[in-house]
C-alpha cells in the first residue's frame, strides 16, 4: 500500500529546490492509483457505448492525458506560488461564476457551463479548488488564538457562502453542498472550535424550513421522492428505482462486462455520467464495487498521509481539503445511486464522463502532489520562506 | 515558528477524527452495497428481468369446423394486412398519401390511424387495412421502395367456404366486446376474434386453442431487441358436426325462396343431419365488414335471414300437435282407439261453434282415421274428454315448451300453455274453448321445427327422450372424444299408444285419402309416415265462413297459413325424423309434405351409400388447416 516515507534527506529541508529534486519527488504510486481509477472509467464508458470508443471513452482518455500533464505541471510549481496567488485564483473563479450567471449556456435545466471556445467550462468545478486554496491561505497565517475570535471567521464565511449561493442559484444543489461541506471540513481542520460547529449545524437544521422555500420545484420533488422512491416509480422516482434494480440484480459477481441489461436496454438513466457507478456495479457486482471503493480509500490514505507530512499549515490544509472534496464527490455520488441520499448532480470522480470535473480533480491532485513535493518547505505567514 | 507545533498536533488529531468519520461513511457504502447486491439481489434480479422481458402471445390457429363427412365448413385464411410504422415514415400523411394511390384507404381508416398513432409508441405497427387481395398485396410489394414504413403482415381470418350454407349453425367470429372478456390472455390480442352465435360460440373455448408465447427482450421504451424464447401454442380442437352438408345443400335448394326451416335428425342418436333455415346469409360478409345497406337489408328483411328458424322461430304447430293430444288421451285411457266421433264439419261448445278444416265434415272417425284425415272435430272431442292439462304434460314430455337442449345458442322454448301459464302470463282464466283450440295446435301453442323433429323422433324411437345435437363428438376444452352410446331415458309411454299413433301417421302418408298421400314415398324400404299441419295465423270471421273461406294464394303473404309436416322413415325400421315448417307457406299437405318427401328420399339414399362405404369415410384434408 503506502510505501514507507524515506527519512527526509537534509538537503530537501530548504527553501529552494531544483527541478531535478522535484521530479525525483513525484509520487508515482499516487499517479498509478489515479490512473487505475480512471482506467475503470474508460472501460465502463466503453461498455456504456455498447462496446465502442465513441462517443465517450476516447474523449475521456484524451482529457485524462491532458489532466495528468496538467497535474504534474501543477505539482512542479512551488507551493508558495499557489499560496501567493490563492486569492487571485479565487477572484478568477468568482468572475467566471458570475459570468455563467450572466451569459451561461443552459444545460440540463441549469446554468452551469460557460463556452470559452475549446472547452465548455464549469466554473463551479474550478471554484471547488480555488476556495480550498484561498481558505487554506487565510487560515495558514492564523494562530489558534486568532481562530478563536468569532470576528476572524467572518471573511472566510463570506468567501464560502458567496460562491455557494451563486451555485445554488444556477441551480446546482450538489455543488453548493460540496462547497459548504468541504469548507466546513477545512474550518474544522484549521482549528475552529467544536461548539461553533454544533451551533452552526443546529442553526442549519433550524434553517431547513426556510431553505425549503428557496428550493426549485424539481429539487423539492427529488428530496420528497428520495424519502420514498416507490411512490413514483415511473416519474421522478424512476431514476433511483431503476438504479437500485440495476445494482441489486448485479449481485455479488455482476452480470459480466458489457452484459448489464439495465444499462444496455436504457432502463438506467444517464449511465455515462451520474449513474456510471450503477452501471459498473451491475456488470461487476459487489466485488467490482468494493474494488473501486478500495481504490478510492487508497487515494484517501495517500491524501491524509501527505497532509500529515506537510510542514506548512497551508500544505496540510490544501492536501486535506482536496482529499475531502474528492471524498465528498464519490461518497455523495455512490450514496445517491444507492438511494442513501437524494439525487443531486454530483459525478463519480475520475470515472463519470465530463471534462471540467476530470481536469479540476486532477488539478486538485496536482496541488496535493505539490504539497508533497514541497512538504518540508517552511512557509511564512505571508507566503515567504520562514528563514 | 510560533505555535506551529500546537497547530500540527491539532491538525493530526482532527485529521484522525475526520478520517474516522470518512471510514465510517465508506463502511456505510459497503454495507449498502451488501444490502442491495446480496440481501435484496433476488428481488432486484426479478425486477430487472421484468423490465427486460416482455412476453407476447401468439395466436394459435382456430380449430376447423367440418361436416360429418369431412367437408370443411369453417377454415382459416391468411389475412394480409398492410401496416404502417410511424417512425419509419418521413411523415405519416406522406406515406398514407402514397399508399392511397396504390390501394384504397377510406377517410375513416385515416382518422383511426391518426388517432391510434397518438396513443401508441411510434415503432408499433398500425393496421391500415385488412383482408387485402393478392393483387393489392402484390401492388404494395412492388412499390415498397416508395412506401417507407409500410409493411405487409399476415394474420389469420375465418373463412366459411360454403358461404350461406349452414351459416346459422356455424355462427361467426368477431372482436371481443368488453362484456365478453373471460380472462383468457388470448382475448387481449389485437385482432383476436371469438365465436359469436352458432357452434363457433358454443365450442369457442375448444376452437380457440391455447396461446403460445414469445419472450422478447425490450428496451426501456419497449422496442424489441430480440426474441429470447418462443413457445408455440396448441391449435384449437377441430370440430366435426353431425350435419351432412350435401343434404343440407339439397334441403336449402329444395326450400328455395321460401321462409322456412327443415330439421332432419337421427331418432336414436340425436345426430342432426340437416338444419336448414331460409333465407340465409353469408357469414363471410361479417368478417369483411358489412356496408350499412347490407346490414339494413339483413336486419329488416321480413323473412329474417339472420334468425335460425329451426331453433329460434316459434310457430303454431297446427295439426302436427294432434299426435301428442292423441297420446295424452290414449295414455290417460280417456278414449279407446275404437271410439268413434261423428264429424259434421263443426261442433258446438256452449254457444260457440268450432269448425273442422273440412266444411262438409269427415263423417264417423276413430283414432287412426282421425289422424289420417286430421279431423278437427274428432280431436275436439278427444280434448274435451282428456282435458288440456294432460295434453300439455304430454307435449312437454315429447320435447315441447322447453329448449330441446341442442348444442346451439338462441334456442327458443315455444309455448305449451295451461291454466297456470295463462293466469301468470295473461292474467285471465282458462276458457273451455281454449282446450279445443290448443289441442289442435292453434291458440297459444307454439313450437320450433327442432322441437317438432324431436317429438317425431321420440314417437318413432318408441318413446325415448332423445336429445338432438350438432357436434359429433364430446367436446371438452382440450379435446374431442367420440360420444358414448346414448341411453336415453324412457318417456313412460306405452308401446300400444305409440303404435296406434304411428298407425295413424302411416295412414296419413300411405293410405289413399290420407292428408299427405300425394307426398308419399313409393320406393320400397324408404316409406315415410307423417303428419301434416296448417297453422292458421288469422281469424276467420263468420262473414268469411258464409261467403267461403279464402284460399291461401288469395291472401297476402303475412296472412297465409304456416305449412308444417313432420315425419319419420323408413317405416319398418325408423331411423330419421324430419320437421318442415314453411312460414306462411299455405297448406301442410300441399307445400310442406312434398318438401319433406324429397328430402327424406335424399337422406335415405345417402344413408344407403354411407352404409356401403362406411369404412372409407373421408378424413380431414390436411391442407385445410391453414388454407
Amino acid at each position: 500500500m503506502l510505501r514507507p516515507m524515506p527519512r527526509m534527506p537534509s538537503r530537501l529541508n530548504r527553501t529552494e529546490m531544483s527541478m531535478r529534486d522535484k521530479i525525483w519527488q513525484i509520487n508515482w504510486s499516487l499517479i498509478a492509483v489515479l490512473t487505475s481509477i480512471s482506467a475503470i472509467g474508460f472501460a465502463t464508458l466503453y461498455s456504456a457505448a455498447q462496446g465502442s470508443m465513441e462517443p465517450w471513452a476516447l474523449k475521456q482518455m484524451v482529457r485524462f492525458a491532458i489532466g495528468i500533464g496538467l497535474m504534474i505541471t501543477v505539482a512542479m510549481v512551488d507551493l508558495r506560488f499557489w499560496m501567493r496567488h490563492a486569492y487571485t485564483f479565487y477572484g478568477i473563479a468568482m468572475v467566471l461564476l458570475v459570468a455563467v450567471e450572466v451569459k451561461g449556456t443552459v444545460g440540463m435545466g441549469a446554468q452551469r457551463w460557460i463556452d470559452i471556445g475549446f472547452i465548455q467550462l464549469q466554473p463551479s468545478e474550478l471554484m471547488k479548488i480555488a476556495l480550498i486554496l484561498s481558505l487554506s491561505r487565510y487560515f495558514h497565517g492564523a494562530s489558534i488564538q486568532e481562530i478563536g475570535r468569532p470576528l476572524f471567521l467572518i471573511p472566510p464565511l463570506i468567501m464560502v457562502f458567496t460562491p455557494a449561493a451563486l451555485v445554488l442559484k444556477q441551480p446546482d444543489l450538489g455543488t453548493a453542498m460540496m462547497l459548504v461541506l468541504s469548507s466546513g471540513a477545512l474550518f474544522f481542520m484549521a482549528g475552529v472550535r467544536m461548539w461553533k460547529f454544533v451551533l452552526v449545524i443546529a442553526g442549519g437544521m433550524g434553517a431547513v424550513p426556510v431553505a425549503w422555500q428557496f428550493l426549485r420545484e424539481y429539487q423539492r420533488k427529488r428530496v420528497l421522492i428520495f424519502m420514498n422512491p416507490e411512490d413514483d416509480p415511473l416519474g421522478a422516482g424512476y431514476h433511483i428505482t431503476q438504479s437500485k434494480i440495476a445494482l441489486g440484480s448485479g449481485g455479488v459477481f455482476g452480470k459480466g462486462y458489457m452484459m448489464g441489461t439495465q444499462s444496455r436496454l436504457n432502463f438506467l438513466p444517464e449511465k455515462q455520467t451520474d449513474f456510471i457507478f450503477t452501471m459498473f456495479a451491475e456488470e461487476w457486482g459487489m466485488m467490482g464495487g468494493l474494488v473501486l471503493l478500495g481504490l478510492y480509500a487508497l487515494l484517501m490514505a495517500y491524501g491524509y498521509a501527505i497532509a500529515m507530512r506537510c510542514r506548512s499549515q497551508f500544505g496540510r490544509l490544501v492536501a486535506h481539503g482536496i482529499t475531502t472534496t474528492f471524498f465528498l464527490y464519490f461518497f455523495i455520488n455512490t450514496a445517491m445511486v444507492m438511494g442513501l441520499v437524494p439525487v443531486v448532480g454530483v459525478p463519480l470522480p475520475l470515472i463519470s464522463y465530463g471534462g471540467t470535473a476530470m481536469l479540476s480533480l486532477l488539478l486538485g491532485w496536482g496541488l496535493v502532489m505539490s504539497a508533497y513535493i514541497h512538504r518540508d518547505v517552511p512557509i511564512s505567514r505571508r507566503g515567504m520562506s520562514d528563514d | 515558528m510560533y505555535h506551529d507545533n500546537d497547530r500540527a498536533k491539532m491538525f493530526s488529531r482532527r485529521a484522525l477524527m475526520l478520517a474516522g468519520g470518512k471510514a465510517t461513511l465508506m463502511g456505510a457504502l459497503a454495507a449498502r452495497m451488501y444490502y442491495l447486491q446480496v440481501m435484496e439481489a433476488d428481488k432486484y434480479s426479478v425486477q430487472a428481468e421484468d423490465n427486460r422481458i416482455s412476453t407476447r402471445l401468439l395466436a394459435p390457429p382456430r380449430g376447423l369446423i367440418l361436416d360429418r363427412n369431412g367437408i370443411a365448413m369453417a377454415v382459416n385464411q391468411h389475412n394480409y394486412r398492410v401496416m404502417v410504422v410511424a417512425e419509419q415514415t418521413p411523415s405519416l400523411d406522406y406515406t398514407l398519401d402514397a399508399l392511397s394511390k396504390i390501394i384504397s384507404i377510406g377517410d375513416g381508416d385515416r382518422a383511426r390511424i391518426h388517432k391510434e398513432v397518438r396513443r401508441r409508441r411510434s415503432f408499433v405497427p398500425l393496421s391500415v387495412r385488412e383482408n387485402l387481395t393478392w393483387e393489392e398485396v402484390a401492388r404494395v410489394e412492388v412499390n415498397a421502395a416508395d412506401l417507407p414504413g409500410v409493411i405487409i403482415d399476415v394474420g389469420q381470418s375465418r373463412y366459411y367456404p360454403l358461404e350461406s350454407l349452414g351459416a346459422h349453425i356455424l355462427g361467426y367470429v368477431s372482436a371481443v366486446s368488453e362484456a365478453e372478456l373471460s380472462g383468457d390472455p388470448l382475448e387481449e390480442l389485437p385482432g383476436f376474434r371469438i365465436g359469436k352465435g352458432g357452434v363457433e360460440r358454443v365450442y369457442d373455448l375448444a376452437l380457440r386453442g391455447k396461446a403460445g408465447t414469445s419472450s422478447l427482450e425490450v428496451n426501456s421504451v419497449g422496442r424489441v431487441i430480440r426474441e429470447l424464447e418462443r413457445k408455440e401454442g396448441e391449435p384449437g380442437v377441430d370440430l366435426n358436426l353431425t350435419l351432412d352438408m350435401k343434404l343440407q345443400e339439397y334441403a336449402a335448394q329444395r326450400l328455395g325462396d321460401e321462409s322456412a326451416a327443415v330439421v332432419v335428425m337421427d331418432i336414436h342418436t340425436g345426430d342432426v343431419l340437416v338444419m336448414a333455415s331460409t333465407p340465409s346469409f353469408d357469414p363471410n360478409s361479417f368478417n369483411r365488414g358489412l356496408s350499412g345497406e347490407e346490414w339494413k337489408e339483413l336486419s329488416t328483411n321480413p323473412r329474417s335471414p339472420l334468425t335460425n328458424k329451426a331453433i329460434g322461430g316459434t310457430f303454431a304447430p297446427g295439426s302436427t300437435f294432434k299426435l301428442v293430444t292423441a297420446l295424452a288421451a290414449l295414455e290417460a285411457r280417456d278414449i279407446t282407439p275404437e271410439m268413434r266421433v261423428f264429424c259434421s264439419g263443426h261442433t258446438q261448445l256452449g254457444s260457440i261453434k268450432f269448425h273442422c278444416w273440412k266444411k262438409e265434415g269427415h263423417g264417423a272417425q276413430d283414432l287412426v282415421s282421425g289422424i289420417k284425415n286430421s279431423c278437427d272435430v274428432y280431436f275436439y272431442e278427444v280434448a274435451r274428454r282428456v282435458g288440456y292439462e294432460k295434453i300439455a304434460e304430454m307435449a312437454k314430455r315429447f320435447g315441447m315448451g322447453a329448449p330441446t337442449g341442442i348444442d346451439l345458442p338462441g334456442e327458443k322454448s315455444g309455448i305449451i300453455p295451461n291454466k297456470a301459464w295463462k293466469r301468470a302470463a295473461l292474467k285471465q282464466p282458462w276458457h273451455p274453448g281454449e282446450t279445443l283450440i290448443n289441442a289442435i295446435g292453434q291458440g297459444y301453442v307454439t313450437a320450433t321445427a327442432m322441437q317438432l323433429a324431436t317429438m317425431t323422433a321420440r314417437i318413432a324411437n318408441g318413446g325415448f327422450a332423445v336429445i338432438p345435437h350438432v357436434a359429433r363428438d364430446q367436446i371438452t376444452e382440450k379435446s374431442a372424444r367420440p360420444r358414448t352410446a346414448p341411453a336415453w331415458p324412457s318417456l313412460d309411454v306405452s308401446r300400444q299408444s305409440i303404435a296406434l299413433v304411428r298407425k295413424g301417421m302411416f295412414a296419413v302418408s300411405n293410405e289413399p285419402g290420407g292428408t299427405a298421400y300425394k307426398a308419399r314415398i313409393s320406393q320400397e324400404g324408404m316409406w315415410l309416415s307423417g303428419k301434416t299441419g296448417s297453422a292458421q295465423v288469422r281469424r276467420i270471421t263468420m262473414r268469411e265462413r258464409e261467403t267461403g273461406v279464402k284460399k291461401n294464394d288469395q291472401l297476402p303473404w303475412k296472412e297465409r297459413d304456416h305449412a308444417l309436416f313432420v315425419a319419420y322413415a323408413p317405416e319398418e325400421n325408423p331411423r330419421y325424423s324430419i320437421a318442415v315448417i314453411v312460414e306462411h307457406g299455405g297448406g301442410g299437405s300441399a307445400v310442406a309434405a312434398p318438401i319433406a318427401r324429397d328430402i327424406m328420399i335424399e337422406v335415405q339414399k345417402r344413408d344407403m351409400a354411407r352404409v356401403a362405404s362406411d369404412s372409407t369415410a373421408p378424413g380431414t384434408p390436411p391442407d385445410l388447416r391453414r388454407f
